[in-house]
């Protein structure tokens, strides 16, 4: 591996400092299940690593009603699976964390750090996306917030600037009647990248027979995780039944335009994101029915 | 489940020993992470090699400067093919192997042949400082096209691999061939036959023609080469590895840097898994000749990418079945074509392929043609049973298939046609006293195969993997007894998987010792005579007979010192039950351990050296029964049950056996449903990660439910059988007829992954 | 030569000091520079388990930690698995078992394994299955490996609760063979 700098600074303001300093020469450690790998695998040159695991702010993981979930930046996968209020609150989330990788990843890989990675195949990624989760930035210029459906740029690029870091990515608390569920489809049964992905959530009327709003995002499928805006939206007001699903897994498709590649082919691809969206909503549904 | 079936009619519990399920001798080091493997040496003064590979798949090496490597701080030393004397005494010839051409896979000369082909070694202090060298090393290559695969490599006007490769032809397994002159990818065309195959044809009812095809696929094993070299100036040459083989390493060491094998110890350290790859080494005259330009001890550990990159896996292959059967089953005749990829080099397991295909089966007409051929892949090594797997996956899809077609019961049809012993094979070779019908009727009878499936979407699969074993290569093994009445065995028989203790038991049984009065060591070239590789199921077979062979010189020896002390003729001594009697006087006994005692009394310590060259461990069967359920909308198998079935002669450590049977199906399971080198067209493998290189997990399968066979190999004292190989060969065709059970389509090309079975069943649905 | 940065840590209850550059992983610090060859590496990118670690209480593939990141730590190698009093019922349960044949990945499913049984002494397969898959094993098939966790988590419970066997010292191996005869 190349020569670098280790730099564990303890608060953020240090952190954005020993950021801005290396540019694009710099980059943020987290779980380093990624980054170690890449850097390992020459695939890009740095001066300087910025461990981010000491400050306290980026290790938060809290709930209030009012604000939501903050799942600070340094979180590890298995703080968040383990948690109760993302088992309740949160399923899908909860879902994709407990997946990612075997025991040993989710002891070190965070969900900050799976976002910044910004992989097509990031399985995290869609399931914030359909929890309306916000990326909460900070940088030499201050704070700013982004729609996790916004901070993929491309296969392992993001939106954030030079010097900028993720601090936390929160999500807001969910609404009565709301149900989630996140699936991919790998050849084994662990330790695999997705050839696709699909996260869905539902908000249910109060007679659980109607879709308030829904929200579905796919992954391995494009250059960056998507939100299927357009088959989410066909789902609102519907009836949640099998014809509602399956209208809806089928528009899903139109938002894939994958590759082919050793993973999996175009055709396996889109038809699996239709199978995947299909499933996740049938459980999506009666997870919000027994919520 | 664990079943044993003896099928000798002999007593269970007939041996005191054998049978039993001691702890194993090197256990405790290894569960308390003591043991030593590969690149777990550490020396003062070490230094960190590291080997430049090839970017391109097919390439001629104009130039390489070494300088501004040499030049950063921390680089003690280069080397490249110009290191390795055997490479300046001689040119290449491909054909004729050996040394030559293996060191030309350590240390390309002229011409890269596949991405990841060695071309340069850097020795440095730190393995981070070797890599940064690499970098700096400037090769000037000329870019040639790719012959990616047996498909364009046998074209007509295909690019050649090498200028001086011709064609060999051979009728018979085994002899050399003659020389075609025909310049040529296929390095060599075996035909074997027997009968006449168009009049056996024209006797079938029914007649099978498929082509199945399979990828380049890998050993797998977790622990990458790794050797540490130290040649002491104008000294010896000491090497520690991680081997099959230590006798091999060092033959062909002292060939390759041209230096008298008296030169040169090689000390095996543990070995992390072999399966066949490891019986050749590619690290270790590298580090040797780093270590005499430095003056210090070399270690070379390969990561992961190098491992799949550059060594070798086993052969991608394609291979034609046309098989006909009357309407009774009764197979009248088979014709194969088998086409076997042996990576840049010649020297595919074409052979074993060929000679095992349809070889349990009696079948008076045969034709089978191989090829070897070579393509821009890395030259392929051994893997467990080789060249076996990829022949019963064709054959024994075929066999089920043709089943269907006579409407018969796929065990049926095989025991219908299963060879008896005194039946010839292809080969020519009269079958052995091998229990074939014998595997094939518990397999039958066994509750597995007729217990219901329980759902849609689901399929049996069933099938069996001949492993055809020749020779053995010889071994030795000295005993010591010591005076508490224990044995000290020593043997160079490196341990892959538990053969410590396996052969310890045919010590302890003949000595009337228990397992654990005897302790198994596994020792260096200077310490045991020469010992073949572990591999080819030999060792608790070969290396057990020449253990025994020492045991029964040892009892001699003790016999007489009793015989001393009784003041008899030593053939007035017998030994029983472990216990010395004297026939003259029954009342005159001394149990092995009492005369132990009195050894240095009687004319000083007894330690008895045997070694066994006689070899001929015989073939054995294997068989599987898998059940799986295949969701259709994804095509993911989801393996239900499993069952594995091994004729083993007489179990020496039954845990061991079933791990072997269990280890075995694991990786025929890899092999039939994800593993695969994937090749970009340029050649480069891009999967070359234990991420995107799929073998299978712990979550991947069921328990493997285990039958040992005990079917008595009159060849062996205790009648044991090999284990090692036979496990993998029927996992592929059994997965592959039950995967095409469970969804109706033949699948014919492994692996059989989750994308080829939707698009099977996406093919079948539109052709309705 | 970068510069090397002063560590401090807890490894297998011995306080441990080391420098390391940056650069290096805790699995080659650990191997190289404090010798303790226990730990295994299959991969170095976080896909075979076969250098499991255990770092405050949680493993980890110790190719994908910074040596530097060690700092403060408290870790557990193979090598304190077992202690003066006999080995860790895990261990005991593999020999018996016969859990292993080259022994490669042995120690990284140990390390992962008490993690397991520690948390959930009364994991069942499934879960035993699911908690090992980051661990390869390719001489296995893994049946030997999930029996000997079983009956390691069985012993515990049976044990006096600090994680050791008390019935283990003694135990001969399970003869499981069912012989048939025809």
């Amino acid at each position: 591996m190349q020569e670098f700098e280790y730099v564990a600074p303890a608060n953020l303001e240090d952190a954005i400092r020993l950021m801005a300093e290396k540019g694009p020469r710099a980059k943020a450690l987290a779980g380093g299940t990624d980054i170690l790998i890449q850097l390992r695998g020459g695939r890009f040159q740095i001066d300087r690593l910025v461990d981010i695991k000491k400050i306290p702010e980026l290790n938060e993981l809290s709930f209030s009603e009012a604000n939501g979930l903050t799942v600070g930046a340094a979180v590890e996968c298995y703080r968040v699976y383990e948690d109760q209020t993302v088992q309740k609150l949160y399923p899908g989330l909860f879902d994709s964390a407990s997946l990612i990788g075997g025991i040993q990843i989710q002891g070190r890989a965070t969900v900050g750090g799976n976002l910044c990675n910004a992989a097509p195949s990031g399985d995290n990624i869609p399931s914030l996306i359909v929890q309306e989760a916000v990326a909460i930035v900070a940088g030499p210029n201050g704070r700013r917030n982004i729609s996790v459906e916004d901070f993929c740029a491309g296969p392992g690029r993001n939106v954030l600037q030079e010097g900028e870091l993720l601090v936390a990515i929160h999500i807001p608390t969910p609404k009565p009647n709301f149900g989630a569920h996140f699936l991919r489809f790998i050849p084994r049964n662990e330790m695999d990248i997705a050839i696709a992905n699909s996260a869905v959530s539902v908000l249910l009327d109060d007679s659980k027979q109607h879709i308030v709003s829904a929200r579905i995002a796919i992954g391995s499928v494009a250059p960056t995780p998507v939100f299927a805006r357009e088959a989410s939206a066909l789902l609102t007001g519907k009836e949640a039944n099998e014809a509602s699903i399956e209208e809806a897994a089928e528009a899903t498709k139109a938002a894939a335009s994958p590759i082919n590649d050793m993973r999996g082919t175009i055709d396996q691809r889109i038809h699996l994101v239709g199978v995947l969206t299909k499933r996740a909503l049938r459980t999506a549904i009666s997870r919000a029915r027994e919520g | 489940m664990t079943t044993t079936i003896d099928k000798t009619a002999g007593t269970p519990g007939k041996y005191k020993v054998l049978g039993t399920r001691p702890v194993r001798h090197d256990g405790i080091e290894k569960v308390t992470g003591a043991a030593r493997y590969g690149a777990d040496m550490n020396m003062p003064e070490m230094l960190h090699g590291k080997i430049l590979r090839s970017p391109h798949a097919h390439a001629r090496i104009r130039s390489i400067d070494t300088s501004k490597a040499e030049a950063l701080p921390g680089v003690m030393a280069v080397a490249t093919s110009k290191d390795l004397p055997i490479i300046q005494a001689r040119e290449l010839n491909p054909g004729q192997g050996g040394p030559r051409l293996l060191a030309e896979n350590d240390l390309a000369d002229k011409k890269v042949l596949y991405k990841g082909h060695a071309v340069a070694a850097v020795a440095a202090t730190s393995p981070h400082i070797a890599e940064e060298a690499l970098a700096l090393i400037a090769v000037d290559y000329e870019v040639l096209p790719t012959v990616l695969g047996w498909r364009e490599a046998m074209k007509e006007g295909a690019t050649l691999l090498h200028d001086n490769l011709t064609e060999k032809f051979s009728a018979t397994r085994g002899g050399a061939g003659e020389d075609t002159g025909n310049k040529s990818n296929v390095a060599s065309h075996l035909q074997l036959k027997m009968g006449n195959v168009e009049q056996g044809f024209k006797e079938a009812d029914t007649i099978l023609e498929r082509e199945y095809n399979t990828q380049t696929i890998h050993q797998g094993y977790i622990e990458p080469f790794a050797c540490t070299a130290q040649w002491i100036p104008e000294g010896r040459l000491t090497i520690w590895t991680s081997t099959q083989g230590i006798f091999g390493v060092r033959g062909n060491v002292a060939a390759i840097l041209n230096i008298p094998e008296s030169m040169i110890k090689i000390v095996p350290m543990e070995i992390g898994g072999g399966f066949g790859g490891k019986g050749t080494g590619y690290l270790e005259p590298v580090a040797a000749v780093l270590s005499k330009k430095t003056g210090h001890p070399i270690k070379m550990v390969m990561s992961r990418k190098e491992v799949f990159e550059g060594t070798g896996p086993s052969s991608g292959t394609s291979i034609t079945v046309k098989i006909g059967a009357k309407k009774d089953g009764t197979i009248t005749a088979a014709q194969l074509g088998m086409i076997y990829e042996a990576g840049a080099y010649p020297g595919s397991p074409m052979v074993g392929g060929v000679t095992s295909a349809v070889s349990a089966y009696k079948i008076d007409n045969v034709l089978i043609d191989g090829y070897d051929v070579v393509c821009n892949k890395p030259k392929t090594a051994a893997y467990r049973a080789p060249g076996h797997p990829q022949a019963a996956f064709a054959a024994e899809s075929a066999l089920d298939e043709l089943a269907d077609m006579l409407g018969m019961d796929p065990m049926d049809l095989r025991l219908k046609n299963v060879a008896m012993e005194g039946d010839r094979a292809v080969t020519g070779v009269p079958h052995a006293h091998v229990g074939l019908k014998e595997v094939m009727d518990v397999m039958k009878a066994h509750p597995h195969y007729t217990a219901p499936l329980g759902g849609p979407n689901r399929g049996r699969g069933v099938a069996t993997g001949y492993r055809l074993n020749g020779g053995g290569s010889g071994s030795s093994a000295t005993i010591n007894v010591l005076a508490n009445g224990t044995v000290n065995l020593t043997t160079g028989s490196m341990d892959l998987s538990g053969t410590r203790v396996a052969i310890a038991m045919q010590v302890a049984e003949t000595l009337g010792l228990t397992a654990e009065e005897v302790t198994p060591q596994v020792v260096d070239t200077d310490s045991v005579g020469w010992t073949g590789g572990s591999g080819g199921s030999r060792i608790t077979f070969d290396t057990g007979r020449a253990s025994i062979a020492a045991a029964q010189l040892v009892i001699e020896q003790m016999g007489a010192r009793a015989a001393r002390l009784w003041e008899v003729q030593p053939e007035d001594v017998e030994f029983v039950d472990g216990i010395f009697i004297c026939t003259k006087n029954t009342d005159d006994k001394f149990t092995f351990k009492e005369l132990a005692g009195k050894l240095m009394t009687t004319g000083g310590p007894v330690t008895c050296s045997a070694m066994d060259t006689q070899g001929g461990v015989g073939g054995a069967l294997a068989g599987n029964i898998f059940d799986v359920e295949v969701d259709p909308e994804t095509g993911k198998v989801d393996i239900l049950r499993s069952t594995v079935f091994l004729d083993i002669g007489q179990a020496a450590h039954p845990s061991y056996v079933e791990g072997q049977m269990q280890g075995g199906t694991l990786q025929g399971i890899g092999w039939a449903l994800n593993e695969e080198y994937f090749f970009t067209p340029e050649g480069v493998m891009a999967n070359s990660s234990l991420l995107d290189y799929r073998m299978p997990t712990s979550l991947d399968l069921p328990m493997i439910d285990t039958v040992i066979i005990e079917y008595a190999n009159p060849r062996h004292p205790y009648g044991l059988r090999g284990a090692g190989e036979h496990p993998i060969i029927a996992p592929l065709p059994a997965m592959a007829n039950a995967v095409s059970r469970a969804i109706g389509v033949r699948m014919a090309t492994l692996p059989i992954s989750p994308g080829a079975i939707l698009e099977a069943i996406e093919k079948k649905n539109t052709n309705k | 030569m970068s510069e090397k940065i002063h560590v401090h840590t807890t490894i297998n209850d011995t306080e441990v000091d080391f420098l390391a550059e940056s650069r290096q992983s805790l699995l080659e610090i650990i191997r190289d520079t404090l010798g303790m060859t226990g730990t295994k590496e299959g991969c170095n990118d976080g896909n075979c388990g076969a250098c499991t670690v255990n770092i405050d209480g949680r493993i980890v593939d110790s190719c994908c930690v910074l040596a530097v990141e060690a700092e403060g730590k408290n870790i557990l190698t193979i090598e304190g698995v077992a202690s003066p009093e006999g080995l860790h019922p895990l261990q005991q349960a593999f020999l018996e078992e016969a859990a292993l044949q080259c022994g490669i990945c042995t120690p990284g499913f140990i390390v992962a394994a008490k993690s397991l049984l520690e948390r959930e002494p009364n994991a069942d397969e499934a879960r035993i299955r699911h908690w090992l898959a980051g661990n390869l094993c390719r001489c296995t098939g893994y049946d030997k490996i999930v029996r000997a966790v079983l009956k390691a988590g069985e012993v515990m419970n049976q044990g006096d609760g600090a994680g050791r066997a008390t019935t283990a010292a003694g135990a001969g191996p399970t003869d499981q063979r069912d012989v048939y005869n025809d």
